[in-house]
């Protein structure tokens, strides 16, 4: 029985009963469920399916094998601890909308074809929104609105590739792609979009930073993972990928280089991580896909455990930019610690997670003899030490004392980041737990002299540069255009255009129908009748000898009379008159 | 009562040049082993003398004037979306 029970359906579940538990039985029970799960996934056996059959189909909600059971067992994982880090949360709505999303991404990475996978896909897009909308404010508001409409676009393009797909393979199983035509292109876009790769990745350093403080923590770990665990799956070896993820690794690093948000460094920063694993995919070797999912792994561990310490930062200081923030250290040291554990994790500093894992892909490359390839990843892990290794804590803990004394946060966020630091530290000691739930059998050693040698060169004078360049990376009280400018200038710029060019034609055609011929037609029914009357009037008063002040007497009755239509029979039988001559010679 | 002295040894500007003489010295120290130790080169260059101290320092400066360059165009005032 247990062997075909989706996981996913536990969190989806137990989402609706969240309102029922009230006060600590409601953070015990959201923490229990992912732990539920997690057993679970361990239980279950690879090989093992569980199928409905819907409209005609026989639906997949259960496929398990190595590479579906790694990203459910950090899914869960992270899940457990990110709701240890929300237990002073009592707010349902954060609550159930995470449970959704998280149960909806594990729905993902179980799903075997692509119609229930497309199903997920859209439950997490639409539960997500919710832990932006949260944080209510303004900002959330609009950042959230802009979130769902980017996903809208992405969703669409992902259903139209998955129905051409279908049409022409005649399945709708979700494994591996080797056709290259339209349909397949439009599911990678659709991935893609989620994998938040330029030019349509601005969603993301748009959005998570106006996400509330724990909505920022769990976000963080699943959009953009259950996208890499989905390229893995469906588009292993694709070279172009290897393009994408190189120009993600560097592009995450100069705008988080350019950002005063501490929390939009970070959301930068998914975008350089996310690069590594895509290159990785693109590479599609056994031991490139394996440092994908391992990288992903550890990435969930230590992006998650960034995200806690800024979100603390901003739980206890309500501040985010780095302009407000310094010299935090002395009040808050076990968030700078644990932050700081993150930090050289990020940036594969060895006895950390990053170290084991991140050096796979790279090998990955060195294997394949791209050289290229593995210059600009050696080049981007440089820089990721740089962005998020020694700016974010640098800036928040350190620089300049701006006077906050908030005091260290609540316990539930320590537990939580002591947990989340404990695993850092762990997997980069003895990565052999999770060498070996990785799906290929390759054996691996990070830890040789050389090895640890030339990575501490890299990053110890990536630190002296930093420092060196202090001054140029002042943070100044600016944002970093990036291209959501389409849509939120651009949008303006069209509505602008359009309101110019449509308003335009509009005040045009007022002026002539409304104002011009409408008037004139106006004007002339309603004096017609009284110049036509004048006409005939004035020259035969002129001949009976009025002039001057009479005529204009006379004139002024006759335009009261007919106005009024009180005109004397004579004139009325005038005016019929004249009117049946025009008639006349009208027809 | 005496108030209990703040921790703010890292505000202290003879900490700071601790700090700055232990960065250099741990920058040149890593670059000693690569005398004795011959690295497994997988490309021509990367078994070069201090490859990846250089590789580190030049691509972060790189980045960094890179990203200032860049900034010239891309920087706003922070209700640059408000207006």
């Amino acid at each position: 029985m247990i062997n075909d029970f989706p996981p996913a359906a536990i969190l989806i579940l137990g989402a609706l009963l969240v309102p029922f538990f009230k006060g600590k039985a409601k953070n015990w029970y959201v923490i229990l469920l992912p732990a539920a799960a997690f057993y679970l996934i361990s239980q279950l056996q690879v090989g093992s399916s569980w199928q409905v059959h819907f409209f005609g189909f026989d639906l997949t909600f259960l496929r398990v094998d190595k590479l579906s059971k790694v990203f459910g067992y950090i899914f869960t994982l992270n899940a457990v601890a990110a709701f240890v880090y929300a237990f002073y949360l009592k707010d349902n709505t954060q609550h159930m909308s995470a449970l959704f999303y998280i149960g909806s991404a594990i729905g993902v990475v179980f799903a075997g074809d692509l119609v229930s996978f497309y199903f997920f896909w859209e439950v997490m897009a639409v539960a997500s929104t919710f832990l932006i909308l949260g944080r209510k404010t303004e900002k959330a508001q609009a950042a959230g609105m802009r979130y769902i409409m980017v996903h809208i676009f992405g969703g669409l393009c992902l259903l139209a590739g998955i129905v051409i797909y279908i049409t022409e393979t005649g399945s709708i199983a979700f494994n591996a792609i080797a056709d290259r035509n339209l349909g397949t292109y439009l599911i990678l876009i659709g991935l893609l979009v989620n994998a938040a790769a330029p030019p349509i990745h601005a969603w993301l350093p748009d959005a998570y930073p106006e996400a509330t403080v724990t909505g920022g923590v769990i976000l963080s770990a699943y959009t953009t993972k259950t996208a890499v665990y989905t390229l893995v799956r469906g588009f292993p070896g694709w070279e172009i990928l290897i393009v994408v993820g190189c120009i993600m690794t560097i592009y995450g690093i100069i705008y988080a280089l350019l950002e005063n948000d501490m929390r939009r460094i970070l959301a930068y920063s998914i975008i350089n991580q996310v690069g590594f694993m895509v290159c990785g995919v693109g590479i599609g070797t056994a031991m490139s896909i394996n440092g994908t999912v391992a990288h992903a792994f550890c990435h969930i561990i230590y992006k998650s455990l960034l995200w806690m310490s800024a979100g603390s930062v901003l739980y206890m200081v309500g501040k985010s930019k780095c302009t407000d923030l310094g010299g935090l250290y002395k009040t808050m040291p076990w968030t700078l610690i644990f932050g700081g554990i993150g930090a050289l994790s990020i940036s594969s500093f060895p006895a950390t997670s990053g170290f084991t894992s991140k050096s796979l892909i790279l090998d990955g490359a060195i294997h394949e003899h791209l050289m290229w390839v593995w210059l600009v990843l050696e080049v981007a892990s440089a820089g990721v030490f740089l962005h998020a290794g020694i700016k974010f804590p640098y800036f928040v803990f350190f620089a300049k004392d701006k006077g906050l004394r908030p005091g260290e946060t609540n316990k539930g966020m320590l537990i939580a980041m002591g947990f989340m630091a404990f695993l850092c530290i762990f997997l980069g000691l003895y990565p052999q737990p999770l060498y070996n739930v990785l799906p290929y059998e390759v054996p691996y050693q990070a830890y040789t002299f050389t090895h640890v040698i030339a990575q501490l060169q890299l990053l110890m004078l990536s630190a002296l540069v930093f420092f060196l360049f202090l001054k140029l990376l002042k943070r100044t009280e600016t944002i970093s255009i990036d291209t959501d400018w389409f849509y939120r200038k651009g949008g303006r710029l069209f509505y602008y255009v359009m309101d110019k060019a449509l308003n335009g034609i509009n005040s045009v055609s007022e002026r002539i129908f409304v104002g011009g011929l409408a008037g004139y037609l106006g004007r002339v029914s309603r004096d017609g009748s009284t110049r036509a009357a004048l006409l005939a009037l004035v020259p035969a008063w002129v001949i009976g000898g009025a002039k001057g002040e009479k005529l204009a007497v006379k004139k002024a009755n006759v335009r009261t009379a007919l106005r009024t239509g009180t005109s004397p029979v004579g004139i009325t039988a005038a005016i019929a008159t004249i009117f049946l001559v025009v008639v006349f010679f009208l027809m | 009562m005496k108030q209990k002295k703040e921790f703010d040894w890292f505000d202290r500007p003879e900490s700071k040049r601790k700090l700055w003489i232990m960065l250099y010295v741990v920058c040149a120290a890593l670059v000693v082993p690569d005398v004795f130790t011959h690295r497994h080169a997988y490309f021509g260059f990367a078994h070069y003398f201090a490859f990846y101290a250089l590789l580190g320092f030049v691509s972060c400066a790189v980045l960094i004037l890179f990203s200032k360059l860049v900034a010239l165009f891309l920087k706003a005032k922070e209700d640059y979306y408000d207006k």
